[in-house]
């Protein structure tokens, strides 16, 4: 949905992934387009396009949202995080993309970027003590149609306690 | 979506202006209903009118007897609030079973209840217990505010503000989800305040949220789950689709209202 020729416009600032960074959209953009097509930051997954599957989720203000169900107009002055935030560019892996990969807690790897944002904000909230039942109830808004879960949970609970006293935890949570 | 002119009005009186001059207007909450419909082409606003910078519309307090909640006070934050939860538990229980965490981090109350889907779980709350929803400009009781499906008594350029809700002396919330959507198929509200017994129905009705005057008639003698054994309500005016049929909704209703008062109670049903 770029902005079509004659359409109207308008500007967009927020930070995403700690640089600041402006905009000038057809006010129809959402987030999750503006992080794809304007910033070319696709990690950041659309799935469903309908607020059910979870793969576009990212961090606005330090919590999870769907970013395929908010406009990027709404969002000025926001403080954004995306998968490609979650890590120094060159340097390890967050705990949790790390506890991903450990447990095999993905398959094609499609829902992952949305799994660990909001297993990301899940610790924020939950703690670092998560059972199998809070986890799932917590996967309500996210989908994957490979794995069953059952690898998925179990990289939730060894990242969440892989991120205590982690210095990327409270950088993730901010 | 359609095209639409956006508004970012940053007071409550520029956002009013805005509806009054727009006829076709819409408020933009926290976008969880209104955005998918849009993107379905369902809505075509062609203005839409932004609250995210309008400052004071978000918080929750206690003020004297009662707890107001701010329009734009989120889901998550309804539910996690130490206040509404020592308040009115059931209330802070059910802003937890909407959606799911990340809608739950955008979605507000006003939201919801200006939209007033038949399925949407805080109409059953405001009716259920006798809630005062506030706008710009005047306050209006629940049970005369939710007029049917999607339907409020809000007029052209009335936007809700807060919603303060009295505090029950007993009150319980019951939802039988629909497994796929996950919204409410029935839910049923129960709430006991005084001598002010009321039941409040969500997802069944086809004119959407509704109060069971014979339910709260025989909770009157006794607020317990057996003052409704064997009780139920007519199939007449029940939603009927391919998630259940009227019957099978009223049959819901009775078995969530016993289960809802056996809650509210503190006893298993």
């Amino acid at each position: 949905m770029a902005a079509q020729k004659g359409a109207q416009t308008a500007t967009v600032s927020m930070t995403v992934n700690g640089k600041p960074v402006t905009g000038d959209i057809d006010p129809r953009t959402l987030l999750v387009q503006f992080l794809r097509e304007n910033l070319r930051l696709t990690g950041t997954h659309v799935g469903c396009d309908t607020s059910q599957c979870g793969a576009c989720v990212v961090h606005v203000n330090g919590k999870a949202i769907k970013s395929c169900t908010v406009l990027a107009l709404q969002l000025e002055g926001a403080d954004v995080l995306t998968i490609e935030g979650l890590a120094p560019p060159n340097g390890p892996l967050h705990p949790m993309q790390e506890a991903f990969r450990e447990n095999h807690g993905l398959q094609c790897g499609f829902c992952t970027p949305g799994m660990i944002m909001t297993a990301v904000d899940m610790v924020r909230r939950k703690g670092h003590d998560l059972d199998d039942r809070t986890i799932r109830e917590e996967l309500e808004g996210n989908i994957c149609r490979c794995t069953g879960y059952h690898n998925i949970v179990k990289a939730i609970a060894a990242g969440a306690r892989a991120m205590r006293g982690s210095a990327t935890t409270s950088k993730a949570a901010e | 979506m359609y095209a639409f002119t956006f508004h970012r009005p940053q007071t409550v009186r520029q956002a009013a202006g805005l509806l009054a001059k727009n006829g076709d207007a819409k408020l933009l909450a926290g976008g969880q209903t209104l955005l998918p419909t849009m993107k379905l082409r369902l809505a075509g606003p062609p203005q839409v009118i932004d609250m995210t910078l309008i400052e004071g519309l978000s918080g929750i307090e206690m003020s004297g007897r009662s707890l107001t909640i701010g329009a734009m006070t989120t889901h998550n934050d309804v539910n996690t609030s130490p206040v509404v939860q020592q308040a009115i538990p059931s209330l802070a229980k059910l802003a937890g079973m909407i959606g799911d965490p990340a809608v739950r981090h955008r979605g507000t109350i006003g939201g919801s209840i200006a939209n007033n889907d038949p399925n949407a779980d805080y109409p059953a709350a405001c009716l259920g217990l006798g809630a005062t929803i506030i706008t710009n400009k005047r306050r209006i009781k629940a049970d005369d505010f939710f007029t049917g499906m999607f339907s409020t008594a809000l007029e052209p350029a009335e936007i809700i503000t807060k919603v303060s809700f009295p505090i029950p002396k007993k009150a319980a919330y019951q939802k039988f989800r629909n497994q796929a959507s996950r919204f409410a198929l029935v839910g049923v509200f129960v709430s006991k305040r005084g001598s002010e017994i009321r039941v409040a129905v969500t997802g069944a009705g086809a004119n959407g949220v509704f109060r069971v005057a014979s339910f709260e008639e025989a909770l009157k003698k006794r607020f317990a789950p057996k003052s409704l054994e064997g009780m139920s309500i007519p199939a007449d005016g029940m939603n009927s689709d391919i998630h259940g049929s009227a019957e099978y909704r009223a049959h819901l209703v009775g078995v969530l209202a016993r289960r809802a008062v056996a809650e509210a109670i503190g006893k298993s049903a």
